[in-house]
């Protein structure tokens, strides 16, 4: 890869092509991001606005659809709205704009939590199973290794319907239905896979000396492992992490057919989430909105470890 | 820590093998460290995998129902797969499936090759831009696929918009999750538009693999770009374009969450894909035996065609 960017390379691209891809891949990119940029406008849109046709660039921005997001509404006559005090609160105030009031809270900050407890409790026990499994598998000669990196790998085949039966009877079975620890042993199990793999790409970079060096100073094997070896496979770590949590966060299939209420997490509820004659746009953009920002924050902090997280590490940069 | 069974058990190991200097020393022998940090991971996944896929196997030879538990559960041999194989709507959904495959998997490959051997040219900011196309795919595809279908309204989306701003066909003359014709096209263009960067990338690590001095020995022949393309960049990528295809093969077979929420399969039978009908043969029929037969059926399938691909793409690498 190196070689590639000598600026007196024969084939340095002219600037003519330069210029051509340049515009090509831009153009590209923008109309890529349209339907995020959508998502972004129709969460700071008033209903009626969101579904005005033709779709409104221009619009006087509200805050309607995260009210509607994180609340509950009741219909109620002109008359009672009069007779209440007036509102103190942005969201009370637009609510009642609408002959409405605040019934409650809705369910996303709970589902959204539940996301949250997922998707980092199954990373964390994911990254630490695997890390764990690649240093066994990186250092020491295991009978069948390869058979069983293949085994390991191989559960990822399975469509996750097939797997959600039984898995579903087995929870039923042992009250896990429905619970976030189910959801995290689920999720974790999925993810250690890539784990093994990635990490075990990455403990093999770091040379065999360095424990060799550290236990011949009297370290244990243990002691080598936890000083020597994870704080150099700190970054290879903390990408894999990121992968883990991204898969964790966007999961879907499990979650619907594997959650009913308390353990929902964001992407089966999302959804659902329907106003006064029908889908509420603007609260489901804002919705998505809130749930894609962590997503967007880990993609760029992530960009230089991409490659190796999508294929497993088949690919090496 | 010296009295816990995995020690006693670690040091019997230990004195079983004979250790090298350097690991002569207190603690753990290596052995027992390997395999008492292999074991969770092989446990977990035993629990979470193995069983329930074997669970899956013994159900499958069988007519439980998972809403009626208390029913008696009889043992109906080959019934299930032999209804599978007979079974219209099976083969639809597989037919579905294939035509879903083919088509995203051509969409994304010519537009992810194409992007890559275009990134590949390091115009001014491409490594800015690479990021910004890389965003979809790291996206939740059904909490994505949910805001399509408001695009994707005929009256009100920006899809129809668009698309009759530059033909000057009526917006809601065509609706695209409604009609027969037009509801798989809304899929494959979703799956595209989050995927086809993920081809991008990894054909990008194979345009990067190629060494320059091949180029350059290409350019003192005087071969044409054109020729240099075809005879140089095209193949020596190509491991990385079957590899994408795999993973993409593999996924898109498995495909549910976009589809779920996009059209659930309809109108009619149209993008019924398998994972769907799994789907509502298990959690809506409740046909339990039945829906596992058939998981097993798709689960051999994509194994099997894996291994037939992996072969092909090992031989392309030898090459």
């Amino acid at each position: 890869m190196s070689g590639n960017t000598s600026a007196h390379s024969v084939v340095e691209p002219g600037r003519a092509v330069k210029w051509i891809a340049g515009i090509a891949v831009v153009g590209y990119a923008l109309v890529s991001m349209i339907p995020l940029f959508w998502i972004f406008v129709t969460g700071l849109k008033t209903p009626p606005d969101s579904i005005s046709y033709p779709p409104k660039i221009v619009f006087q921005p509200s805050l309607e659809g995260y009210c509607n997001l994180f609340t509950t509404r009741t219909r109620q006559t002109p008359e009672y709205i009069a007779s209440l005090p007036p509102a103190t609160e942005v969201c009370d105030e637009i609510t009642r704009g609408r002959n409405m009031v605040i019934a409650g809270p809705s369910n996303y900050v709970p589902r959204f939590v539940n996301s949250v407890v997922v998707a980092f409790g199954s990373t964390f026990l994911a990254v630490a199973l695997g890390t764990l499994s690649a240093y066994g598998f990186s250092r020491f000669k295991v009978p069948l290794a390869d058979d069983l990196l293949f085994f390991i790998l191989s559960t990822r085949m399975m469509p996750p319907i097939a797997v959600a039966i039984p898995i579903y009877l087995m929870y039923r079975e042992l009250g896990l239905s429905d619970t976030a620890v189910g959801m995290i042993l689920l999720y974790t199990a999925v993810n250690v896979s890539l784990a093994v793999w990635l990490l075990k790409g990455f403990i093999d970079e770091i040379p065999r000396e360095y424990e060799e060096a550290a236990m011949i100073d009297g370290y244990t094997r243990l002691q080598a492992f936890w000083k020597v070896v994870l704080p150099q496979a700190a970054t290879g770590i903390a990408a894999t992490a990121i992968f883990c949590l991204i898969f964790a966060w966007n999961e879907y299939a499990f979650a619907v057919l594997l959650t009913s209420g308390s353990a929902q997490t964001a992407p089966p509820f999302i959804p659902t989430i329907i106003g006064e004659g029908g889908m509420d746009w603007p609260a489901v953009g804002a919705g998505t909105t809130i749930f894609l920002v962590p997503i967007l924050v880990f993609t760029i902090l992530l960009r230089k470890h991409l490659l190796r997280g999508i294929t497993f590490g088949a690919v090496r940069k | 820590m010296s009295d816990t069974p995995v020690s006693r058990l670690a040091t019997r190991a230990a004195a079983a093998t004979p250790q090298p200097i350097a690991r002569k020393v207190r603690g753990l022998s290596d052995r027992a460290i390997a395999w008492l940090f292999i074991a969770p991971t092989i446990v977990l996944l035993l629990a979470i995998n193995i069983f329930p896929l074997i669970w899956t196997i013994r159900l499958s030879f069988t007519n439980y129902r998972a809403n009626r538990p208390n029913a008696a559960v009889e043992n109906v041999g080959i019934e299930n797969y032999a209804r599978i194989l007979g079974d219209e709507d099976v083969w639809i959904a597989m037919q579905a499936t294939a035509q879903f495959v083919f088509w995203t998997i051509l969409l994304q490959t010519v537009i992810g090759f194409a992007l890559a051997w275009l990134v590949d040219r390091k115009f001014r900011g491409h490594a800015f831009w690479t990021t910004i196309i890389l965003i979809p795919m790291m996206l939740s595809p059904a909490v994505v696929g949910n805001f399509w279908r408001f695009l994707y309204q005929p009256q009100i989306g920006l899809f129809n918009y668009i698309v009759s701003f530059f033909t000057g066909a009526d917006p809601s003359s065509f609706e695209m999750l409604g009609s027969v014709e037009l509801a798989p096209w809304a899929i494959v263009i979703v799956d595209t538009w989050m995927w086809a960067p993920y081809v991008m990338l990894i054909c990008l690590a194979g345009l990067r693999s190629i060494p320059d001095y091949i180029y350059e020995a290409a350019e003192v022949d005087r071969a044409s770009p054109w020729r240099q393309f075809w005879t140089i960049t095209v193949p020596m990528a190509a491991p990385f374009i079957m590899l994408a295809v795999l993973f993409r093969g593999i996924e898109n077979f498995k495909m549910f969450d976009m589809v779920n929420l996009l059209t659930g399969g309809g109108p009619g039978s149209t993008t019924e894909v398998a994972s769907i009908t799994l789907k509502r043969e298990a959690f809506e029929k409740w046909r339990t035996g039945f829906s596992s037969a058939f998981a097993i059926i798709l689960f051999v399938a994509v194994f099997g065609l894996a291994n037939i691909y992996v072969k092909a793409l090992n031989r392309v690498k030898s090459r």
